[in-house]
């Protein structure tokens, strides 16, 4: 039981750092294809600490989407639009170290915020919740599930029209 | 140490706080749109550890719906993204402050 906890708190540690580091690989890093496989890690991440607050279908959801579509959808962007071999152009805005102060300053309120505020917490006993999420999305969510799917067909539509080869009436 | 709640609050408000660092700090479009989606990645994870900690699954279903506007979101603005270097040859968003030229 004690090896069992130790082996919990060792692994929720690794997905921890392993999160954070890929982020802060995925904004700081040079080159745009780091930051995209990067990428890849963070959401891995995220899945696996879904998997630790017992979201067990969000954590597939994620891979399935995240890694899955999304990820696929910006490594397809990059190839597509930045010029991987001649990086010696330069990524950062100018006024870089300035704009940190006010991420830092957020961060600090954050987690000052956290801190103080007292959130009552119950903690059940963790449960599959792919059943009650189904039971909810049936019923008490449907209008925005459907209202979801509405605006994936609009997204799909819209991608496809602006990404099409351009044709004679569009030149102007 | 029991792993509480604030642990995961404090592992998004980072997450958050790396993905605006992204969004002032990069010129590239596409790396700017990762950085938003860590910012999304951050907030599901609150959503979750609330949603965990307050043995409610409404928390989830945001998650679900969260998810879903980032596909819809990252479908369209890729597809924009790949139009705009079709045209100015560039994704540096210094270059492109105009809305019509």
């Amino acid at each position: 039981m004690d090896l069992l906890h130790l082996l919990n708190q060792g692994l929720f540690w690794f997905f921890v750092v392993m999160t954070v580091v890929s982020a802060i690989v995925v904004v700081f890093s040079q080159r745009v294809i780091y930051s995209a496989f990067a990428l890849l890690f963070t959401f891995f991440g995220v899945a696996a600490l879904y998997l630790f607050l017992a979201a067990d279908f969000l954590a597939a959801s994620q891979v399935l989407i995240y890694v899955g579509g999304i990820l696929t959808l910006i490594i397809f962007g990059v190839f597509l639009t930045a010029k991987i071999y001649t990086m010696d152009i330069p990524q950062q805005t100018h006024q870089r170290y300035l704009a940190l102060l006010p991420v830092v300053a957020m961060l600090g309120l954050l987690t000052y915020g956290l801190f103080t505020a007292d959130w009552k917490t119950v903690t059940p006993a963790a449960e599959p919740t792919t059943k009650d999420l189904g039971q909810l999305l049936l019923t008490t969510y449907l209008v925005p599930f459907e209202v979801a799917s509405v605006l994936l067909l609009a997204a799909l539509i819209g991608a496809v029209r602006l990404a099409r080869p351009m044709q004679e009436e569009d030149r102007d | 140490m029991i792993i509480s709640l604030n642990h995961y609050l404090v592992l998004a408000a980072l997450l958050f706080s790396i993905g605006v660092a992204g969004v002032l700090t990069r010129r590239n479009a596409i790396i700017i749109f990762a950085s938003i989606e860590l910012m999304m990645n951050a907030v599901n994870l609150a959503f979750v550890a609330f949603a965990r900690h307050w043995g409610d699954v409404g928390g989830q279903i945001f998650v679900f719906f969260i998810i879903a506007v980032a596909a819809a979101e990252v479908a369209v603005g890729l597809a924009i993204i790949v139009v705009l270097f079709r045209h100015r040859e560039t994704v540096n968003i210094d270059k492109v402050n105009l809305l019509k030229w």
